[in-house]
């Protein structure tokens, strides 16, 4: 690929094959290809024609198969109608949940450049502490506003013993400092809060509705991802006024835009530091209340969030509509993807289904669905 | 006073570009060599050696990424992941298998067809194989890294590493249709009935020199089978030799184009170096030498696995905290990193108790664990900010210091 191929902003991206055209070795094996799949028979040299159908057959079956085991799945599956919009409707909430998680990491991502990785383990230390704070019997109202306390306080010293520190370095090290603060943090919350799984005290409905009848399938919701879906909606609408409608946001914006122009203002790049990753310790923690729920608050949900990272690759990373957009896709996508393939595929392949969504994302569009600035090509 | 250059000059261009800069240096690594491999044996206890084992794994390891990540610039969240293809790989190698697996394992009429591969009985050969097959998973997995970049292509290669752990699991044709699946290292030996008819005090040290045999048998692998001891050799041979591969190849051609591809992309492309041959050769280099660790995980060191658990992504990150406090882009760094992310926890496990106790607290082996994260996520957050070429940095500051100690002026 030529340098000018990488230079950003070329609408036709090449093609990966393109590289192959010029290459002898490339046609000379088209060309026994072809000669053995089509010239065996025309010149007669397999008389029997054997080789030349069980290739064909090989060929033929191998497509067709393939494509009748990827689609008929789908098919089959929208058929069951109720069935197909209940696990659509799953999926989608499940998906509210990865954009709000996405949405911290867009957050710090647009403010200072870093890729959050500990953004997943923020949301297991909020939803830890806000717990482990309700255990010692403080009223519930109390420890959240504690707990938000705690993640802006978190903010505070993270600007002042890292941020500052690791101004201007390049951003690889920056993501690597945040797998730091994950580890430190995973420990930190273990070690004050144990590992124990802990339960949600919050009085959250639960049950499910039934919400429309298709044929003789009862479309159920559940009540709890009906609230989840409620808080992300409630959490974005916060989250746009804020940055649209007051000061604070339209700094915010500014030093998104640009971290010099927004300095030479008379910006303060440290406050709007800790604002950025205290709002994003906030959305964490809802974030973790929300996800801890059904199963409770533990590891496993810093795991969960890791999700976030294909969300972020498939929307882009610096747009709030794309996290939101990607984080139904992805939910949606894998759900659908599970129960259509996961049979055949042998089940759970949810946990890498987005990851490979995320890749396919890449190559054709690599600054995601929403992405403002062009990844540069190698 | 005796580590000084004075009086060594270089007189040809060969020698002015060695490894080893001033003599002493030279002595140094072939002392410690030396002493890995003829002094540890005589006195090491069976859990020094698993130590020392699981040193050696993480050196591999640290190793292979370090040439990806610290010499050509492709990070890499995913090594466990390709360590995991290695160790199953040599499963598959070492016990012999059929390429199609047919029904459940049951040797059908269909499956009788099929050729068996025979089980690989050397496992030198067995773990390079493992080792070439990983490479080729690698470059399959290095091809985004021909479109993508930065942290990117961590998330593919975390990609990567999330679809191996799945695979380890539902490909059941690698367990060999087990019902749990977990691997077990097969039984393998090296030079099986070499006797010397006379006894060589270095092989059985007693007193009995001359009279008796020596049976050259390595037990290398297989649970309950294999000696700790020589399984400690064959990993210590594998580290050294490519230890020693690895310098060579990041002093040549290879390794500085691989630099010139990290430090900038596009001024590589112009003085000549092809990007996608240089990072798949990169993803492939690191991968084999992934895939040995992976085996060598399985052969020498574990014994018995199972794969998602023994390859789970937190050790990926661990490979990389070696590689970060160790120093990217450093040979010597990455052992210096791996011993020390290595020794770490075995010293708090034994530390923190007693330290504990010496202010009234008790401290579990939970909350050991829980500490250790937070020293390693500390840790990293430190050599990011302090030092960022990590310990081979301090190493050279101490080289640097003792050449002119003890008259600094």
């Amino acid at each position: 690929m030529t340098a000018e191929a990488s230079t950003a902003g070329e609408a036709g991206a090449r093609s990966p094959l393109s590289g192959l055209t010029g290459k002898w070795w490339f046609w000379a094996a088209v060309i026994v290809a072809v000669f053995a799949i089509v010239g065996l028979d025309v010149w007669g040299l397999d008389e029997d024609a054997e080789n030349h159908k069980a290739i064909l057959s090989f060929l033929g079956d191998g497509l067709v198969g393939f494509l009748k085991a990827v689609t008929e799945p789908v098919a089959l599956f929208w058929l069951k109608l109720g069935f197909a919009i209940e696990t659509s409707m799953t999926g989608l909430l499940v998906g509210v949940l990865y954009s709000l998680v996405a949405l911290g990491f867009v957050l710090i991502y647009k403010a200072s450049g870093m890729f959050n990785y500990s953004q997943g383990v923020m949301v297991l230390f909020a939803a830890l502490t806000f717990v482990g704070l309700t255990e010692y019997g403080i009223p519930v109202i109390l420890a959240l506003v504690m707990a938000v306390g705690v993640m802006i306080l978190f903010a505070i010293v993270v600007e002042f013993l890292i941020l500052r520190h690791l101004v201007n370095q390049e951003q690889i090290i920056l993501f690597m400092a945040t797998i730091g603060l994950a580890f430190f943090l995973e420990g930190f919350g273990d070690t004050i809060w144990g590992s124990n799984v802990k339960k949600i005290p919050l009085d959250l409905p639960s049950g499910a509705m039934d919400w429309l009848t298709i044929g003789d399938w009862n479309v159920q919701v559940q009540w709890l991802d009906i609230s989840a879906a409620a808080t992300g909606a409630v959490m974005v609408v916060a989250l746009a006024v804020f940055f649209n409608k007051t000061r604070i946001g339209r700094a915010l914006r500014a030093v998104a835009d640009d971290h010099q122009a927004a300095l030479s203002v008379g910006i303060n790049l440290r406050t709007i530091w800790i604002i950025v990753w205290s709002v994003a310790g906030i959305v964490a923690l809802f974030a973790g209340i929300v996800w801890g729920a059904p199963s409770g608050v533990q590891f496993s949900l810093s795991l969960i969030a890791l999700k976030a990272l294909p969300v972020l690759l498939i929307g882009g990373f610096e747009s709030i509509p794309g996290a939101i957009v990607a984080g139904l896709i992805v939910g949606f996508g894998e759900k659908i993807a599970e129960v259509s393939w996961g049979d055949s595929l042998g089940g759970g392949i949810e946990n890498w289904f987005a990851f490979m969504l995320a890749m396919v994302f890449l190559v054709i569009r690599p600054q995601g669905l929403f992405g403002e600035k062009i990844i540069e090509r190698v | 006073m005796f580590y000084r250059e004075a009086g060594q000059f270089s007189t040809t261009y060969s020698q002015d570009q060695g490894i080893w800069s001033i003599k002493q240096d030279k002595w140094a690594t072939f002392a410690i060599i030396g002493f890995a491999f003829f002094i540890i044996p005589l006195f090491a206890s069976p859990y020094l050696l698993t130590v020392l084992l699981q040193l050696l794994v993480g050196c591999m390891a640290a190793l292979a990424l370090n040439i990806l990540t610290g010499y050509c610039g492709q990070i890499s969240l995913g090594t466990a992941g390709f360590m995991g293809v290695g160790a199953f790989a040599g499963y598959k190698f070492a016990t012999g298998m059929r390429v199609l697996g047919g029904d459940g394992g049951a040797v059908t009429a269909a499956t009788e067809l099929v050729p068996m591969i025979p089980a690989v009985e050397n496992i030198f050969v067995a773990i390079l194989l493992a080792g070439a097959v990983t490479a080729a998973f690698g470059i399959l997995f290095g091809l985004p890294s021909l479109r993508i970049k930065g942290f990117y292509l961590a998330v593919a290669t975390l990609a990567a590493q999330f679809f191996f752990q799945w695979s380890f699991i539902r490909f059941e044709w690698l367990y060999d249709y087990a019902s749990s699946s977990t691997i077990q290292a097969p039984r393998l030996s090296l030079m099986d009935g070499w006797v010397l008819p006379f006894k060589v005090p270095w092989f059985t040290w007693d007193l009995q020199f001359f009279w008796g045999t020596v049976d050259f048998t390595m037990k290398v692998s297989g649970p309950g089978y294999a000696d700790k001891l020589h399984q400690y050799l064959i990993g210590l041979i594998f580290v050294v030799l490519f230890g020693f591969i690895a310098k060579n190849l990041m002093r040549g051609r290879i390794g500085r184009s691989f630099m010139a591809i990290r430090d900038m992309d596009i001024a590589a492309e112009l003085i000549g170096i092809r990007p996608l041959r240089t990072k798949l050769l990169a993803f492939g280099i690191s991968s084999f030498m992934a895939g040995i660790a992976g085996a060598m995980t399985l052969f020498l060191y574990l014994e018995a696995l199972e794969g998602a658990e023994a390859f789970f992504i937190l050790d990926s990150f661990l490979f990389l905290f070696m590689v970060i406090i160790g120093g990217l882009g450093s040979i010597m760094g990455t052992y210096l990193g791996a011993a020390f992310i290595t020794l770490l926890p075995i010293f708090m496990v034994n530390f923190l108790p007693w330290a504990g106790g010496l202010v009234g607290m008790s401290i579990n082996t939970a909350t050991v664990e829980h500490i250790q994260l937070m020293v390693f996520g500390g840790l990293i957050i430190f050599f990011l900010i302090v030092e960022p070429l990590g310990l081979a940095r301090l190493w050279q500051i101490s080289k640097e210091k003792l050449r002119q100690w003890p008259f600094p002026y």
